[in-house]
Order: structure tokens, then sequence, then C-alpha cells
């Protein structure tokens, strides 16, 4: 169980003199819950995730996962980042294996175990390649399963299938929601895919910018497994759109200047007394 | 080859430069009856015994470079600098502290291939992704012997190669310029005896050895290593 309260960070910037990516920040996970965090880029979603994990140090607030302060990295909460991070010259099996290895189990203990995560995964045919010989997804898989050789309490997925294709990635997400209903682990999963969020979790907490904060709190009270011809999956991620429509204007406002809008239609269709300009 | 002996008959080299029969009988004389095994063998142990301590020091040293700022910025500098004296230049006090001996020559090796190990080992292990290293921490390495053994050598292995080639080209180098000096058995001591007798083929004979020797041991050795690694790595296919 995570527990987050009055979590905040500032990064010193050069035009600006400090830049607030986390204020006031508090929310919590409960035990074998899936929730995923969705907003825009720069909202600290991912900086918040660090937080947990132990990459980052909150400059204020509490993290607390079970009843403990966060104070570091440690092998009860485990990332399964974006871009796998597995290393290049270990095998599909070492890979897997290399958090039990930490822990000082046998080779013969930490090998079964690690098959036992590679067949979950479907990558049984592949534990003696190397981590560049896999297709994006695979490599993601491998990732998926060298978290759960290591027994989380928690899984942490920060925007794991953001850089893969759709079909591959509507296939993991199918796959992931499976071991999460086999496996009962508490899931922090981070996004900007909105339907990826409402397909996968129980709760989705969208966040705003400028500074990041919870915005709203939404529920999925779909049944399992989520159906994306499910209705009620519709309306929340229509719901949930407009929720982020608001900051993905201030997003990109910020980028591009005032005078552009996302929100309303702006480009009008050329009248025809313009058509004959040139002519 | 044909250039050569013409060049030997007609130009009249006379002594100072062998001809191709003469450096061939120089060849076959040295290691039938000659001591171009024993010179060869002692040349190479020399070599080693530096070889693998500059590679140790200088991996050190570029691990402390890329983790301490402070240390990089004062010895990392200094380094640098030190890197620019042909390491022959030390052999005065090398002499002075050691002797003219084997100790020396290795000393004055070592420093020639130490110093480019650890400018290399150091771009290696800044060059690691904080991705792995984050892999790593989560994975219960911690950040003392184990993260360093299995996840910052391997992930820095590629520029450590690198390193390693050059320093071996440095390390032969350095040798044969102390042992010039030195005394003992070497392929130096060689060069240098040769020269006092006027034996010019002999001279050549163990250039070419030299030079042989530097290209095998890089070519077998080290390039298939690195090959090898780069394969595993997917930086070649």
């Amino acid at each position: 169980m995570i527990e987050i309260s009055n979590v905040g960070k500032s990064f010193a910037e050069r035009n600006r003199e400090h830049y607030i990516a986390l204020d006031q920040v508090s929310f919590a996970v409960k035990k074998g819950e899936f929730v995923s965090l969705v907003g825009p880029s720069g909202c600290g979603k991912s900086t918040l995730l660090n937080m947990i994990a132990g990459f980052e140090k909150a400059e204020t607030g509490i993290i607390e996962v079970n009843g403990h302060k966060v104070k570091g990295p440690g092998p009860d909460r485990v990332v399964v980042f974006q871009e796998h991070g597995l290393f290049p010259w270990l095998t599909v099996l070492d890979n897997v294996a290399f958090g039990l290895k930490q822990r000082g189990l046998s080779k013969k203990e930490r090998h079964s175990i690690a098959l036992e995560q590679i067949k979950a995964v479907h990558l049984s045919k592949f534990i003696d390649r190397y981590p560049h010989q896999l297709s994006g997804g695979m490599k993601q898989r491998v990732a998926i399963a060298r978290a759960l050789a290591m027994d989380p309490d928690i899984l942490l997925m920060d925007e794991p299938f953001a850089a893969l294709d759709e079909q591959t990635r509507s296939i993991l997400q199918k796959d992931l929601e499976e071991i999460w209903v086999k496996t009962q682990k508490t899931i922090l999963f981070i996004t900007h895919n909105i339907r990826e969020a409402v397909m996968l979790s129980d709760r989705v907490l969208v966040m705003s910018t400028q500074p990041g904060k919870i915005k709203k709190e939404f529920i999925v009270q779909a049944a399992r497994p989520h159906s994306i011809g499910d209705p009620l999956i519709h309306h929340l991620e229509s719901k949930i759109t407009e929720e982020l429509a608001d900051e993905l204007e201030k997003v990109v406002r910020e980028e591009m200047g005032d005078e552009y809008r996302i929100k309303k239609n702006t480009f009008s269709i050329p009248s025809v007394d313009s058509m004959g300009f040139g002519i | 080859m044909i250039a050569w002996d013409l060049g030997y008959r007609y130009l009249h080299w006379g002594w100072k430069f062998p001809s191709p029969l003469q450096t061939y009988q120089a060849f076959v004389d040295g290691f039938t009856q000659g001591h171009l095994w024993g010179s060869i063998s002692a040349s190479l142990r020399r070599l080693l015994i530096s070889f693998v301590i500059s590679i140790a020091i200088g991996t050190t040293l570029g691990f402390l470079f890329a983790r301490f700022r402070f240390f990089d910025q004062t010895f990392g500098f200094l380094v640098v600098a030190l890197q620019t004296v042909p390491s022959i230049a030390w052999l005065p006090f090398a002499i002075i502290w050691f002797g003219l001996n084997d100790t020396a020559v290795i000393f004055i090796t070592t420093i020639g291939a130490t110093w480019t190990m650890s400018m290399a080992s150091r771009t290696g292990i800044m060059n690691i992704s904080t991705l792995h290293i984050r892999a790593a921490q989560m994975m219960g390495t911690g950040n003392g012997f184990r993260m360093f053994f299995q996840v910052m050598i391997p992930a820095a292995f590629p520029h450590l190669m690198t390193g390693i080639r050059v320093a071996w080209a440095f390390a032969w180098r350095a040798l044969v310029a102390g042992e010039l000096v030195a005394k003992g058995v070497g392929l130096g001591q060689m060069l240098q005896d040769s020269r006092d007798i006027g034996d010019t083929a002999s001279i050549l004979c163990v250039v070419i050895i030299i030079a042989i020797i530097g290209t095998i041991s890089d070519h077998l050795c080290f390039k298939r290593l690195e090959d090898k690694i780069m394969l595993r790595f997917g930086y070649i296919k």
C-alpha cells in the first residue's frame, strides 16, 4: 500500500526562478489495487513515480510504502521503465534472474523462478537471446518478467507501453490485466493514454499541470476483464478526455504562445468569397 | 623486397642497413642459436605484469573520476597533463628509485599505459545510462562492489575495450624504450647490444618482431574480444 501526503517538488530553472513540478500532492493506493495516473507531459507524474521508487527525494511531504518511509530504491517496489532498462550484456534468462542473484539465491533456484516468470510472459523460446535480438514488445515483456521475478509488493509502471505500436500495446495491456488478476499485485501505472488507463485500472487519477496536482479521481466500476465495447468504459474515457482538455491547452499555450486554441475548433473552412482571389 | 635488395646492392649501404638475406639469417640464427626466444619471453613477461597493473589502476582511477566531481576536477586534470608526458621521461626517476633493473622498466611501462586507460574508463563509466543504474539499484545491488562488478564494468565494457587496446600499444612502446636503457635480457636490450657490435641485421630483426607481436596480439586477442562484445551488445550485426 502506498500513501502519499502533501508531496511537493520544485526545480530551479534558468528563465524562471522556481518551477513547481509537484504541489501538495496527496493520494493513496490500496493493496492489490490498480491505479493509473494520467496527465499531460510535464505534469510531474514521472517525478512522482521516481520518488515512490526512491530514485528522487521529495522536497516536502511524506511518501510511505507499507507503513515505512521511502528512503531509497528497494526490491519491494519494482519499476517497469518506458525504455525497458534491460542489461544488454545478459541473456533474457540472466536479466530476469538478476534481482534474485542479488538476493543470494543459488543458480538453480533463481533459474527456476526466472523460467517460470518468462513462461508467464510467453517468452520461453527466447531465454538465450540478448535484448537487442528482441522486438520492442518482447523487451517490455522481459522487463515485466524481471519485475515479477523479484516478487515485489508493488509494481510501478512508467509509461511501459508508450513506445510500442498499437497492436503490440493492446496485446500487452491484455496480458498485464491477466497478470494483475492472477498475482494481485498493487500497481501504479503512469500513462498519457486515456484509453489505456481506463482499460486497465480500478481508479484513474487525473493530474493537472503547472503546478502538478491531482485534479480529479475517476473510479472505473466496469466488470473485469474490462472490455473495449463496454459503454461504461467509453463514457469514462470521454469524461476524462474532457477533463484533460483544459490541461492540454495550458501545455500547448506554454509551448506555442497565446493565440493557439485546441478546445474550440478555430480553423475555419475558407469561405467561397475568398476563393476567387488569385484567379 | 626486390627494391630493398637492389638498394642494398647498388646504393652500397654496407653495414648501415642489412640486406633481406642477412636479416633472414639473423632471424634463423637468433631463434636457433641466439637468445631471441629468451628476449621475447622476458619482454612479454614485463609487458604483461605492467599491463595488468595499469588496467587495474586505470579502471579504478576512471571510476573515481566518473563518480567524484572533485576528484575529477583536481587529479583528473592532472592526468590529462600527465598523459602528454612520454613515459620514458620518468626513466631517470625510475632509475633513482629502483635502479637500472626490471622494476624500473615495469614502472615506466605501467605509467605509459595507465593514464590512457583511466581516461577510457572514465568515459565508459560516465556514459552508463541512468536507467541501468536505477534498474540495478531497485534490484538490490546497492552502490558498492556488486554495482561495480556486475553493472558498471560490463556496461562500460565497449569503452574499456578501446582503452585496453590503446593501453596495450602504449605499453609496448614504453617497454621497448625502457629496455633500451636498462640492463638485463629483453628485446630492447637486444637492440642496444646489437648496436654496440654494429649488427644491423639483428636490429632490423628485432624491430620486425616487435611489429609482428604488436599486430598479432591486437588482432588475434583484443580485436576478436572487442568484436565479440560489440556483437553481444548489438552494436554490430
